[in-house]
């Protein structure tokens, strides 16, 4: 086989070979949806308990994700879990925006979910999410509820 | 005297033995790799010798990487689905499909079938070089085999692992869809949905890629260095074929459990 045809066939390997990366990337990874970081820009949150909350999960508002988690931080001052959110440049979210940790499905990962309100002022770069709503936790919510169940058989 | 306490001295002389034999391999290796290195510049200027490697190390591996790569992804199809439906959660078949093959069974299963493949070939075509006197034929025209012979081939092992992991991964991928969204009939949305919210490109599919260099370049090393080292007899190119794949098949799966446990983060 000649030379041209060799460099031929390998030329074709390694394009099949960037083809996959490439679909890898695309079609099975999340760089399609993947926001870089340039044209983003940061808000704070104050949460009691994040629950299961991770960097990089997605923050949505209205089901859509508008940005991601960029870091949780516990603040020793207040007792608090400080999150970093990135947010896309095009979303704006008014000052009494209120943020709160859902969970995706029965048992899916969680994520922070924005409930605009009706402020006409925007939050700026920097600001630090006023109202929030802690992750709720199973356990908690289990014990509260065999509590309340005594306290009912006791009347 | 007690025939245990007899066999102990020889017992003793064969672990030091053992031990000092694979330190000699291990620093011979590494001499073998910076003898490469320092040749490689000559093979990257000849770069058509380069891509000629290409072409037998890669190419002629692609059949196997993709019959293996579709049956892999079949199966992890079927698997997945089985023990997946009993958590009524079959959306997840994309996540855990992607995540093994991109992950794990990508770079593993390809750097074993490639040491199987390529490895062999390798080792005995250098072995044969050897045993022929065609490596000492181009000393004697002052032609350095290592530049000439080896270092092309270590190149193109390098760079052929990579895109095989990778074409390995996307054929097991579109596999477990043939099997769980086609045949079983999961929710194709969700299958890709989820498939892409739970893969991260750089967490997941670069580590992956990162593996499989770091497999091309042992394996290839190992199957160069085994061929170079042979004894340059019918026997001798037999043995090192054998070692080949007995060593680099072991190597691989200790350095993915070193990898994996990096990349985790676990310590």
């Amino acid at each position: 086989m000649g030379s041209k045809t060799l460099d031929l066939w390998a030329g074709i390997f390694v394009f099949a070979g960037i083809v996959a990366l490439f679909m890898l990337a695309m079609k099975v990874g999340n760089l399609s949806s993947f926001s870089w970081s340039t044209n983003n820009y940061v808000l704070y949150a104050n949460f009691e308990n994040i629950g299961g909350l991770k960097v990089r999960a997605p923050v949505k508002s209205a089901g859509v994700v508008v940005g991601r988690i960029a870091d949780i931080r516990f603040d020793n001052k207040d007792y608090v879990a400080r999150v970093t959110l990135s947010l896309e440049n095009r979303f704006q979210f008014p000052k009494d925006t209120f943020a709160s940790i859902l969970t995706s499905g029965l048992l899916g990962e969680q994520y922070v979910g924005l409930d605009a309100g009706g402020d006409s002022e925007f939050l700026q770069p920097g600001e630090t999410i006023k109202k929030t709503q802690s992750a709720v936790v199973l356990e908690k919510l289990i014990g509260q509820f065999l509590f309340n169940k005594a306290e009912g058989d006791k009347k | 005297m007690n025939p245990v306490v007899k066999a102990i001295p020889d017992v003793l002389r064969g672990l030091g033995g053992w031990a000092i034999h694979g330190l000699w391999w291990l620093g011979h290796v590494s001499h073998f790799l910076l003898e490469i290195l320092i040749h490689s510049g000559t093979s990257f200027r000849r770069f058509n010798l380069i891509t000629r490697e290409i072409y037998f190390v890669g190419i002629y591996s692609l059949i196997i990487i993709i019959v293996s790569g579709l049956f892999v992804g079949f199966v992890l199809g079927l698997q997945g689905y089985n023990t997946l439906q009993k958590y009524a959660s079959e959306q997840a078949l994309g996540v855990l499909v992607a995540l093994s093959l991109v992950r794990e069974l990508g770079p593993v299963i390809t750097a074993l079938l490639f040491a199987g493949r390529a490895g062999t070939a390798l080792t005995a075509e250098i072995g044969l070089m050897k045993a022929t006197e065609q490596l000492s034929a181009m000393e004697i025209m002052a032609v350095d085999p290592i530049a000439r012979v080896v270092a092309p081939r270590f190149w193109a092992g390098v760079i052929s692992m990579p895109i095989l992991a990778a074409i390995f991964s996307i054929v097991g991928v579109f596999g477990g869809y043939i099997v769980g969204v086609v045949l079983i009939g999961v929710d194709e949305g969700a299958f890709w949905a989820q498939m892409q919210a739970g893969v991260d490109v750089f967490d997941d599919v670069l580590n992956g890629e990162i593996k499989s260099l770091v497999f091309g370049v042992t394996v290839t090393l190992i199957a160069l260095f085994e061929g170079y080292d042979c004894y340059p007899t019918a026997e001798g190119v037999a043995r090192a074929t054998t070692r080949t794949v007995v060593i680099s098949s072991l190597t691989i799966l200790a350095l993915d459990f070193v990898l994996t446990s990096f990349m985790l983060g676990g310590w």
